[in-house]
């Protein structure tokens, strides 16, 4: 009675699954579909550890209804990746030492991914205010700006490798 | 229980006439649900794919703002930007990107929350909110909207479909600002909204100021007619200070005292009217004015 049925499209692969009719995105990503990239933190719409690509946007998906998306397209960092092939972002996001705990690092990957994908060469502010909705309690932020401009940097140079 | 998504505003309205209650981004009613402050309605009708209550439009010279616009499509919207600048600083403030992508004006709106960003430049602006039911539309202005902290006189089968600001004067600004503790996914300690306009010899034509988190609802400030016909001086800012301190009721709580939300909101009063004041005289002072004239946390 109160189930729903949904067809989440997720990573260009569709997921028909009931739900009870109030579960949030998160949950269904995590334990119905079992894709557990994304993560819950505060659960509050405040730190951005949810954080996934709804039709390309970076949304909180703790607070985003599972039904909502229905025919929509959800991105979640697993799908970041092209094959076995890291994303330049992850790349970066290692080499210079702006993953510590991690738990920040896929809403990060979704919202530096948006940001590039409207801004290609951003200003250290805008990405500043890109990430704004993300919260690290590990690295300071500056590696992670700095690997997010060095991405933006390198697909200056070699334009392809932006390609989502 | 049931969750269902409407295809079209009369769907919409005949599923608000059963009970439901409407769901556009999920950001004040999810989080709402989740931590318990109100449980999650056993109906609901998701109402975010209509597209007819998400476009901006100026007709007739008022700027019509569907319900369903996002806080990310005004905060740079050209026709906001002209017509409706405080709007847009307080759009740009609320949140993070990812919430001002899902978070609606008419959610906001509707939320009532009296520290809601959009509510006290809307105020100024003397919005008008278009209230939708499956048998009635009604136009209310915002200023009797809201009454306290949620609260609304909206009925249950009433959906909010749009915000209309009527057409401004010439020469004449708005503006938004807050008191806000860091730069992003922060509430309003306290803020302030203002408008001004400026007849031919620079001197005030019309002037207006609304307070933010500072009462139980958004609210106006009265007895600032004196300063029509005069200058923005500092004696003129000064008593706009002091009149949005002495109208203010605020209360203590984890984020400011009363006293401090007291003194702040009559600072937040004279910085939003010396934006709106130079705005109206002009000059392009850049979206939003928290950080045009560094208001709030450094970084």
């Amino acid at each position: 009675m109160s189930d729903v049925n949904v067809t989440l499209h997720v990573n260009g692969v569709d997921y028909p699954v009931t739900i009870g009719y109030g579960r949030n995105l998160v949950s269904v990503l995590r334990t119905e579909i079992g894709l557990t990239g994304t993560k819950e933190g505060c659960d509050d719409c405040e730190c951005g550890a949810c954080m996934v690509l709804l039709d390309g946007q970076p949304i909180n998906s703790c607070s985003y209804l599972a039904g909502q998306a229905q025919g929509r397209s959800i991105t979640t960092v697993e799908g970041v990746m092209d094959g076995a092939e890291l994303h330049p972002l992850q790349q970066n996001l290692l080499d210079a030492g702006g993953v510590q705990c991690g738990f920040c690092t896929p809403g990060m990957i979704i919202s530096a991914t948006a940001l590039l994908a409207r801004i290609p060469d951003p200003s250290e502010e805008e990405i500043r205010i890109g990430l704004s909705g993300n919260l690290c309690r590990c690295t300071g932020y500056t590696k992670i700006i700095e690997a997010v401009a060095r991405t933006a940097a390198e697909a200056a140079a070699t334009p392809s490798t932006l390609a989502p | 229980m049931s969750f269902t998504i409407a295809a079209s505003v009369d769907e919409a309205l005949a599923a608000l006439a059963n009970g439901a209650r409407p769901v556009a981004g999920g950001s004040d009613l999810v989080v709402g649900a989740r931590h318990g402050k109100s449980p999650l309605p056993d109906a609901i009708v998701a109402i975010d794919r209509l597209a007819e209550l998400a476009s901006v439009d100026s007709i007739d010279g008022e700027l019509r703002i569907g319900a369903l616009a996002t806080h990310a499509q005004l905060m740079d919207h050209p026709l906001v930007i002209a017509a409706a600048t405080g709007l847009a600083d307080a759009c740009a403030l609320v949140g993070s990107p990812s919430t001002r992508n899902v978070g609606t004006i008419g959610g906001n709106v509707m939320n009532s929350s009296p520290a809601m960003d959009t509510g006290a430049p809307l105020l100024v602006l003397g919005a008008r909110v278009e209230l939708r039911s499956a048998t009635a539309t009604r136009t209310v202005p915002i200023a009797e909207l809201w009454t306290g902290p949620g609260r609304n006189i909206a009925a249950t089968d009433e959906l909010c479909t749009a915000i209309v600001v009527p057409s401004p004067p010439a020469r004449s600004g708005s503006a938004y600002v807050r008191l806000e503790y860091r730069r992003a996914m922060e509430i309003a300690v306290v803020g302030a909204g203002a408008s001004v306009s400026l007849d031919d010899d620079g001197t005030i034509g019309t002037i207006a100021v609304a307070l933010t988190a500072v009462a139980p609802t958004i609210i106006a400030v009265t007895g600032l007619d004196h300063l029509i016909g005069g200058v923005i001086d500092e004696s003129a800012l000064a008593s706009i200070a002091t009149a949005a301190a002495a109208q203010s009721t605020p209360i203590t709580d984890l984020r400011a005292s009363d006293a401090y939300r007291r003194h702040c909101v009559g600072v937040m009063a004279r910085r939003a009217v010396e934006a709106a004041h130079r705005r109206a005289a002009g000059e392009v002072i850049s979206v939003p004015v928290n950080r045009a004239f560094g208001i709030g946390a450094a970084r």
